[in-house]
């Protein structure tokens, strides 16, 4: 059976047999790059048509259908429109930080790419510290956003900017109560043993209700932590226009969208790491034959189809709910989602002191 | 000017919204001072899509200038020829046939729920729900292809004439009523579940740029916005025209004044609408379509009012004659003038995306707010 594995097992022997270690780490550096570079492309591609289309099923219309096989050529069309327009740069900006603002967010997003893992064995880099690093990273691209609110110059960003940094830093504080509450019950950051943890039955279904709770406000806080509707504070088309980016065009808007869609990938793909035992298949404890049949699938396919159906949720949250209001979303998170995290967490490590997970 | 400044003496920012901006429905400019987030004035500029109709009115015939009217409100336009054909008609004291009577009734309340719709689209649009826009043109759309079947026009009909209507209804348009009445029915708990029942929508809305029954009346509010203030003021209830007083409807009264209430006012003026066009499309009398006028028509000399309920409020007609074939002056009160100038009232203290839903809530239509 082909498996993404055997692939990147039979370059890496390739690479260290035939080549000195140096020059084959750099190799592998080299292809990394390209992947993550690949992966990015393909990403924005194929998650930019998935909204359309998922967005025009959901409103009564038949969506992109005319560029390419039923469509699909249709976002390599609008980026191919992005590349040739000109990135114009406002008179009263600040040059350099708002020419830098895109790249922020981009790099962080790439970043992030590092420690998921895609497949058995498929990692970039299966750091020990891979959740604390998820959380710290994914902060960096705040700092992109309010750059970019700030240098614009226009006081339409510099609100979206504002908003979306209160946002992300209030949000940050429910996504890592309920990633730790998963790091509670595994007893490690690395997520390799996090998943390695999920074998006979995923966190979602062995951790109770707390692990249920948890994963909820996952999906809420991951939702505010990448600006999509209802939480979209920082865009606020109605209100801001298209907030902490209304000044952009051309290619450095496109990273920002881009970013936003690598963003959502990856958030999607850690809670299905976390609470669905990323690449892990569906296993049940004691249950053997069961457990084989399952495994046939490869394990590629079940990290797709669980990461593409949290995106599908989150997308089905923005074509359906209207939005919140700045000080509403501020709330939700101070009054509600964080005392709730918190209580969540001390429930887990009782759960998980006494043993009563499966 | 302002937008150079940026900011006043306290500090605030002070930002232009419009005349170019995604919810402001049209070329409407507020100069909003902001404190933080929180709105504390609201000035709207007007006269971006001023086309002086009240001064090209007097240079038409009374046949012609209804029709000019069309372009005010355009998402009412066949209400607003009503409401002008009605006060030629009182003019000239022709009666008109009960056949015209019910067919004018009819087309008003269609378009009245074409409006409604339309509205409901944007409001949600306005609060940042994309999809029930899309939900609500799909029923539009029924309305304005039975429009076109009968009227041959889809927006601005211009169906009107002193005396009746131009010509009778098409042949299909009680079959097609009838399917559009039972579809949107049907379609009605769609919108509930989409929007009014929303959590996320009530807390938007809710005592949310509330206003007063008192600051209603003196803000001179008509419509949906001021019946959400409790105010008692739909035309078809207080002065009948038409039909009206034959037919068995509600005026939908809420009281709390805030966004919610007028969404729900809205909510409750379609399914009274349905009720109408129910008692009326079957019962549609036999007889004329058109009273007998004369081609050249002369108003006496004097002073002839007349107003109806458009979508959103009460329209006013006044037209002075001095015994000649066009208008010596016309005047027209437009229920979205008022209804905006009430917006500085409601949006103080709020935040920047209230501002945006209560605007969604007062239905603007800028055209019908600068003439």
């Amino acid at each position: 059976m082909l498996s993404i594995e055997k692939i990147t097992i039979a370059i890496q022997e390739a690479l260290y047999a035939n080549l000195p270690e140096f020059i084959a780490l750099l190799a592998q550096f080299v292809l990394v790059g390209i992947f993550v570079i690949s992966l990015f492309a393909i990403l924005g591609l194929v998650l930019v048509f998935m909204e359309r289309k998922v967005s025009a099923y959901m409103q009564i219309r038949v969506g992109p259908n005319r560029v390419g096989f039923k469509g699909t050529a249709q976002t390599l069309a609008d980026t191919l429109k992005l590349v040739l327009k000109e990135g114009l740069t406002p008179d009263g900006a600040d040059k350099f930080l708002f020419n830098l603002a895109p790249f922020i967010v981009m790099i962080g997003a790439m970043l992030l790419m590092a420690p998921i893992p895609f497949a058995r064995n498929v990692q970039i880099w299966d750091i020990n510290i891979g959740v604390l690093y998820i959380s710290a990273v994914s902060s960096i691209s705040v700092i992109g956003v309010l750059m970019a609110g700030w240098a614009s110059n226009n006081k339409y960003s510099l609100i979206g900017a504002m908003r979306s940094g209160a946002q992300i830093v209030s949000y940050e504080l429910s996504a890592g109560l309920s990633i730790i509450s998963i790091v509670i019950l595994t007893g490690s950051l690395q997520l390799s043993e996090i998943i390695a943890s999920q074998e006979n039955g995923w966190w979602i279904f062995k951790g109770h209700i707390p692990a249920l709770i948890a994963f909820v406000i996952f999906i809420i806080a991951v939702t505010a932590e990448t600006n999509r509707a209802p939480f979209d504070m920082a865009e606020a088309e109605s209100e801001l226009t298209a907030g902490f980016h209304t000044e952009y065009s051309g290619m450095r808007f496109a990273l920002f969208f881009l970013a936003e869609y690598v963003n959502i990938f990856i958030a999607c793909a850690i809670g299905a790491t976390l609470f669905f035992g990323g690449w892990m298949p569906f296993h049940i404890g004691g249950w053997t034959e069961f457990n084989h049949m399952m495994d046939y699938i490869p394990s590629s396919i079940w990290f797709i189809g669980k990461t593409f159906f949290l995106i599908f949720v989150i997308m089905w949250f923005r074509w359906t709910f209207p939005r919140l209001r700045i000080d509403q979303l501020l709330n939700l998170e101070w009054k509600y989602l964080l005392p709730i995290s918190l209580i969540n967490v001390l429930l887990m490590t009782i759960i998980a002191i006494m043993g009563w997970h499966f | 000017m302002l937008e150079e400044v940026g900011t006043n003496t306290e500090g605030d920012l002070i930002i232009n919204i419009g005349p170019q901006h995604p919810s402001t429905h049209g070329v409407l400019h507020l100069v909003i001072t902001l404190h933080g987030e929180t709105v504390k004035k609201v000035e709207p500029h007007l006269g971006y899509i001023h086309r002086s109709i009240e001064k090209m009115c007097e240079s038409l015939s009374y046949r012609q200038f209804i029709y000019v009217t069309s372009r005010m409100d355009y998402l009412s336009s066949h209400i607003n020829n009503h409401a002008c054909a009605l006060a030629v008609e009182k003019g000239l004291q022709v009666e008109v046939p009960e056949r015209a009577q019910v067919i004018r009734v009819l087309l008003d309340e269609l378009t009245r729920l074409a409006s409604h719709q339309l509205w409901w689209g944007a409001m949600a649009m306005d609060v940042g729900a994309i999809t029930p826009f899309f939900h609500a043109f799909r029923e539009r759309e029924m309305i304005n292809d039975i429009m076109e079947e009968t009227c041959g026009a889809r927006l601005t009909m211009n169906y009107m004439v002193p005396g009746g209507v131009m010509f009778d209804l098409h042949p299909n348009f009680q079959r097609k009523v009838k399917e559009f009445v039972q579809f949107f029915r049907s379609k009605f708990d769609e919108y509930d579940e989409l929007l009014t029942g929303n959590i996320i929508f009530q807390e938007r809305t809710k005592g949310v740029g509330a206003i007063s029954k008192e600051m209603a009346i003196s803000y001179g509010c008509t419509g949906p916005v001021a019946r959400a203030a409790g105010v008692s003021c739909d035309v078809r209830k207080l002065n009948p025209y038409e039909v009206y007083h034959k037919l068995q409807f509600d005026e939908v009264l809420q009281t709390s004044g805030d966004s919610y209430a007028r969404y729900l006012v809205r909510m409750g003026e379609m399914k009274q609408s349905l009720s109408i066009i129910d008692q009326l499309i079957d019962n549609i009398p036999e007889g004329d379509f058109q009273a007998k006028t004369k081609a050249v028509l002369k108003l006496p000399k004097g002073e002839f009012y007349s107003m109806v309920e458009t979508a959103r409020g009460e329209l006013g007609v006044y037209i002075v004659s001095e015994g000649g074939m066009t208008p010596y002056r016309i005047k027209f009160r437009s229920p979205g003038f008022s209804n905006l100038s009430a917006l500085d009232h409601m949006a103080r203290g709020a935040k920047i995306g209230d501002l945006v839903a209560i605007m969604g809530t007062l239905d603007l239509v800028i055209p019908d707010i600068d003439r």
